[in-house]
């Protein structure tokens, strides 16, 4: 387990570097004035000498480069053009709010999702699988932002069940922050309820007709045992995987729904971030979701090796 | 035998054994290959065989077009494909004049104007028919561009293997760990938001998941006997992953490309509500649920709604479509 887990450290840390340096691209990747680009042909020229100052695309192009390998890992990422305050004074706490939204989103989505796709498979083919399936597959191929719009008519102005502003006064209780915050997180639930239905519906099928579940219903289990101890373990590990990878998308499809929401999170952020021109923010937003992403995925993959011995086996050797 | 053989059967049946009823004599085959299910087998049993694949292939396609699924889709598409083309020829009212009903707006939907109008008095209805037409363009191009990127790069990474693929495995993996929408935000702000800026980050972002679908398809054929033979006679690596080994992944790339429309689609519409995207008075489906979606707290919901179902609709239509190709490829 030490070794498959240092492999795996070392393959993060390298991937969070090439992850650095796209970033560092996106915003160099064509060569001259950054400053004059961002901020349009009419700006005058001290504004955009300005620009480029505070943002540090004046230096040489290696110094730059260092500075935002070395922003990576110390989660210092500069300072904001529009505001003057540090990046992350800025995006930490917006981070904390939309992952409570996520979070919520999440918390709602992987039991049910998991049932679902266990009710699917054990009706394999049946119409109240096609259901399942059919309906996963449209749902997850919505935007975000369509769910949140429509959920938002129906739920928080037909049927006044929820708040139209997401965003709670400070002070509220947690039972009082769920009434804003569920309508955009079932926004979100809808969205991401498809893929972890569908990855644990082919897990369980292929465990039911797997070997070792005939072996464990011969041997005198009940249904509901096989299903728990065998069928359930070896299906999560792909379940487990999809929903890490989720994490990542999540706060890519938060942005819509925070948008619809006003919901002060880390999406509402970049969204003022990309009408201010503000490329720190931005670029500090980008690196800060890509290291969650690679940190759930991390977890993930540590988690299935805990489950799975032939994983952690076949990685290390 | 054509497409219309009545002794045809079942789909079922032809997904489990393709080309099982051929008449074609096989004369280089073994008994217990009953289809040219390898490429091998296909390249080493010349032009008959050849001609098989491309029957396979009719085959496949026929499967597709009886699937009520993509029948659906396709009708949806090519719905709002007319709409796009004919734009606003054959709208009930002017997508773009606000004119058109003096202190009329926000009016709800009625017979005059179904989906109602928006707050500067404009036809809902006409602005949705009006609307498919940036997403249309811009999605497929971005797609194809990047599955165009990604099968070069998945080829390569598949085919010469060792330190190329491990250095591009790398960067793939990245890649992967970006937030699409995120970087596309990052992208059209520093870069600017035209039209070929959304097409080129779009394609940017899917072009390494493309190519790590390509790249596992390229290794699965890429020590079978017919690349082997191809080397030994001497053919250029271009020729053998273009001319030899590109074919016999023809279905995995398709697959690629239909579900990539799906999501290349999602990424637009996101993109022009997020602002990044056509400007109003463009009557574009993201552009106008931004506009009005403030309205909804009002109790004004048609000028959201229904430009939102459109969006719906038309994903969900690719989205069909997708799924049906990738079932019957991946089944056959």
């Amino acid at each position: 387990m030490g070794r498959f887990l240092l492999r795996r450290l070392a393959s993060a840390v390298i991937t969070l570097w090439l992850l650095a340096t796209i970033v560092f691209l996106v915003v160099n990747v064509l060569p001259g004035d950054v400053g004059r680009k961002v901020l349009g042909p009419f700006a005058a020229k001290e504004d955009v000498a300005r620009y480029n100052h505070q943002i540090g695309t004046d230096r040489p192009f290696l110094s730059q480069y260092f500075t935002s390998i070395r922003r990576l890992f110390t989660l210092d990422f500069g300072t904001s053009y529009q505001s003057g305050v540090s990046v992350r004074s800025l995006i930490f706490p917006a981070l904390f709010r939309s992952g409570k939204l996520a979070l919520l989103a999440l918390i709602i989505t992987v039991p049910v999702s998991i049932a679902a796709g266990i009710f699917a498979a054990r009706r394999q083919d049946k119409p109240a699988d096609r259901i399942v399936v059919t309906t996963g597959l449209a749902t997850s191929s919505i935007p975000e932002f369509v769910t949140a719009a429509v959920l938002m008519s129906i739920f928080c102005v037909h049927w006044k069940l929820g708040r139209v502003f997401a965003t709670p006064p400070s002070g509220t209780s947690v039972i009082g922050q769920f009434r804003y915050l569920i309508t955009p997180a079932l926004a979100m639930v809808v969205a991401y309820f498809g893929y972890i239905a569908r990855m644990s519906r082919a897990g369980v099928i292929n465990g039911l007709q797997a070997d070792y579940s005939r072996t464990a219903t011969m041997k005198g289990l009940s249904k509901g045992q096989v299903m728990r101890k065998h069928i359930l373990r070896n299906a999560l590990a792909p379940t487990i995987t999809v929903i890490s990878v989720q994490v990542g998308y999540l706060f890519g499809g938060i942005i819509g729904v925070e948008k619809v929401f006003n919901y002060h999170g880390l999406g509402s952020t970049m969204l003022s971030a990309v009408v201010n021109k503000d490329v720190p923010v931005l670029q500090g937003a980008v690196l800060l979701v890509g290291i969650i992403y690679m940190i759930s995925t991390l977890l993930a993959d540590v988690f299935i090796a805990y489950l799975n011995p032939r994983v952690r086996l076949e990685t290390s050797r | 035998m054509n497409d219309s053989d009545p002794r045809f059967p079942k789909p079922e049946e032809i997904v489990s054994t393709p080309g099982a009823d051929v008449l074609v004599p096989r004369t280089t085959m073994s008994s217990t290959a009953v289809a040219p299910t390898t490429p091998a087998e296909i390249e080493l049993s010349g032009v008959v065989q050849v001609s098989e694949r491309q029957q396979a292939r009719r085959e496949n396609w026929r499967l597709i077009r009886r699937r009520p699924a993509f029948i659906v889709g396709v009708f949806i598409v090519m719905v709002w494909g007319v709409c796009a083309t004919l734009g606003d020829r054959i709208t009930p009212h002017s997508p773009l004049d606000f004119r058109v009903v003096p202190n009329g707006a926000h009016l709800s939907p009625r017979a005059k104007y179904p989906f109602g109008t928006d707050e500067q008095g404009r036809d809902v209805l006409s602005r949705v028919m009006a609307g498919s037409r940036d997403v249309l363009k811009v999605a497929p191009l971005a797609a194809l561009l990047g599955v165009l990127f990604g099968v070069i790069i998945g080829m390569v990474m598949g085919y010469f293997g060792r330190w190329v693929d491990n250095v591009l495995s790398r960067i793939v993996e990245a890649f992967l760990a970006l937030p699409v929408l995120l970087v596309a935000l990052l992208a059209v702000t520093t870069l600017g938001s035209s039209t070929w800026v959304v097409i080129g980050v779009v394609a940017a972002l899917f072009t390494p998941i493309v190519a790590r679908t390509v790249r596992s398809a390229v290794i699965a054929e890429r020590d079978l006997d017919y690349v082997t033979s191809a080397k030994l006679r001497g053919e250029s690596s271009v020729f053998v992953m273009f001319r030899e080994i590109l074919p016999n992944v023809s279905g995995p790339i398709i697959v690629e490309l239909t579900v990539r429309i799906g999501y290349a689609v999602f990424t637009v519409a996101t993109l022009s509500f997020l602002g990044a995207g056509p400007q109003p008075p463009s009557p574009d489906w993201g552009a106008q649920v931004s506009e009005a979606y403030n309205s909804i707290s009002a109790g004004i919901w048609w000028t959201t709604v229904f430009p939102a179902a459109a969006i719906a609709s038309l994903v969900i239509a690719v989205n069909l479509i997708a799924d049906s190709v990738q079932s019957v490829v991946e089944a056959s």
